[in-house]
């Protein structure tokens, strides 16, 4: 088993408007797999389907081997319940362009929340292990303060330490450097190159194209709801071979 | 913006720079300035109007036919002071029936499932739309048409029997308050970001987790608020239960006052109980906000006491 994800076709529209048209493509373990294209591009989209938080309307994603949101049988798909979404929700971390930290809980409670609620650590042990993760995004003085005292780039790697408290199998970035100022970009992609070298398993939405080129294992350029091309990050990034994938490079570079 | 001063300050001979930038501040405090402040005529006249007119309105009381002394003696009476803590308990009691049936009644408005939204929308729809008056009424009559209470094998008995004063007035005015708090949490949980959600969801917590640890926590800052408002207004509207016979507070004063031939002035009394236990209500909506705005701002808002000390030694001591 070595492919992570597995999309077969996948499609999603809001109401009349199809955002994805059938994408192919497949994330290997332990590798970087960089999703780039202009707004609009259904990227971020598709990366909400892959846990779940959006449903697909036909085609087939598996996460490690396991259908997303459906059991099959025989033929027919089956709903899956909201419990079970959540346990395969459980082994799929996630990083939010706006960071979505809980407001009303410290640093460190917001890492200690999903394990101790979820997975029913104690609460002692799950504080030992976000103390531990902080210390790794390098915030290990920061555990006492609320979100709104940490600046963009301290929220998102408390956002990274948080998903990663779950013991992820996969991680989920969706801009996460978008929304932050650029001289704290450099920290946040500091944590994720990171945890790219740790062997994690990553598929991470972006406009970094120096961090896909640098840590990507695999690019996909996507463009209204298809996959443009996909390649090595160097080789589509240096030398693109659809005009649109130039196009949107020229203009980003 | 010191970056352009510099540049264009560049090519002038040091000689020529006026002391203005960077040595002036460098070289002790600035001058403070002495101006003299705008005068505000307009809060001195306005000061003297109403001081004229609060003198007037004192000396119509103090020659109106007003035994005073009978409003002193009644105050503490303990027939009052038990209408009082009548009024309390029904208050807090219909409340927290309110805020618990508002909660989940909130919550099944939000749902997916089309019954419960339905259900919570008729009754508020019912609850909200007839006066609670009414419903108080309503309550009281309610042996005119249902003599026996029959719940099948669970309970049986006279409805004059279960439907006591305080049953009528916890359910009329519970219920009725029920409505109005579940309009209140509505709102509130709706002005949580939906990023909260899916963030909670993407840990893998369930819907029920998410409620309860992530969204309701944040939509209590919303809550709160017009809570302590509805509290507030609770203690005033519990005065329409006189009409159930209960003994709150104005059934109480008002019994003594038609008595003792002193309408007004245990109207008075009742008066001063009311904003007694409006007032100390404030104080504690204060510091139940003062709670749940944990996280939303940087530094907590000062408590009553940190206020006063401010004001009075200076303010520019302690502001946080």
């Amino acid at each position: 088993m070595t492919a992570m994800v597995k999309a077969e076709g996948v499609h999603k529209s809001f109401g009349a408007v199809e955002v994805l048209k059938g994408i192919d493509l497949e994330v290997k373990n332990g590798e970087v797999f960089c999703l780039i294209g202009p707004s609009g591009s259904g990227k971020s989209t598709f990366l909400r389907c892959i846990n779940h938080l959006e449903k697909i309307n036909a085609g087939r994603l598996y996460v490690d081997g396991n259908l997303v949101g459906y059991r099959q049988k025989g033929d027919k798909l089956y709903e899956l319940k909201d419990s079970e979404v959540a346990l395969q929700r459980r082994d799929i971390g996630m990083v939010f362009q706006r960071f979505n930290l809980f407001p009303h809980m410290t640093a460190a409670e917001n890492i200690v929340e999903a394990p101790v609620q979820v997975k029913g650590v104690s609460r002692a042990q799950a504080k030992q292990r976000a103390l531990e993760l902080l210390d790794r995004v390098g915030l290990a003085d920061k555990a006492g303060n609320y979100p709104a005292q940490l600046s963009g780039g301290q929220q998102q790697r408390v956002a990274i330490a948080r998903a990663l408290a779950m013991d992820p199998k996969l991680m989920l970035f969706d801009e996460p450097t978008s929304a932050l100022d650029p001289e704290l970009v450099g920290d946040v992609l500091d944590v994720m190159r990171d945890l790219a070298e740790s062997g994690m398993t990553m598929v991470v939405v972006t406009h970094e194209m120096g961090f896909a080129r640098e840590v990507g294992d695999s690019l996909v350029f996507m463009d209204g709801g298809v996959v443009v091309e996909s390649g090595n990050p160097r080789e589509v990034l240096t030398n693109p071979q659809h005009e649109r994938t130039q196009a949107f490079l020229s203009k980003v570079l | 913006m010191t970056d352009k001063l510099e540049k264009s300050s560049a090519g002038v001979p040091p000689e020529d720079t006026p002391p203005v930038s960077k040595d002036s501040e460098f070289s002790g405090p600035p001058e403070a300035i002495k101006a003299i402040p705008v005068r505000h005529w307009g809060r001195w006249v306005s000061g003297v109007v109403v001081v004229a007119l609060l003198a007037l309105l004192v000396n119509a009381f103090a020659n109106g036919d007003i035994q005073w002394g009978t409003v002193g003696d009644k105050v503490f009476d303990s027939t009052v002071i038990a209408g009082a803590g009548r009024t309390l308990l029904i208050s807090i009691l219909a409340m927290v029936l309110g805020v618990v049936l508002g909660v989940v009644l909130a919550v099944m408005r939000l749902s997916k499932n089309p019954v419960t939204s339905t259900v919570s929308w008729l009754y508020i729809w019912f609850f909200r739309g007839t006066p609670v008056y009414v419903q108080l009424l309503m309550w009281f009559n309610l042996a005119l048409i249902f003599p026996m209470l029959n719940l099948g094998p669970i309970y049986k008995d006279e409805m004059t029997d279960v439907m006591t004063p305080f049953m009528c007035a916890l359910l009329g005015l519970g219920l009725n308050e029920a409505a109005y708090m579940a309009e209140i949490c509505r709102a509130g949980l709706l002005a949580v970001d939906e990023g909260q959600t899916e963030a909670s969801h993407a840990l893998g917590m369930s819907h029920s987790k998410t409620l309860r640890r992530i969204v309701i926590p944040q939509a209590m800052r919303v809550i709160v608020p017009p809570t302590g408002n509805e509290f507030i207004n609770m203690l005033k509207t519990s005065s329409l239960v006189y009409v159930v016979t209960y003994n709150e507070l104005l059934r109480s004063t008002s019994v003594i006052g038609s008595s003792s031939f002193a309408v007004m002035e245990l109207l008075f009394v009742a008066s001063i109980w009311y904003l007694v236990m409006t007032s100390i209500f404030s104080v504690f909506q204060y510091y139940l906000e003062r709670h749940y705005a944990r996280g939303s701002s940087r530094s907590l808002p000062p408590t009553v006491f940190q206020k006063i000390r401010a004001n009075l030694f200076g303010s520019s001591r302690s502001k946080a």
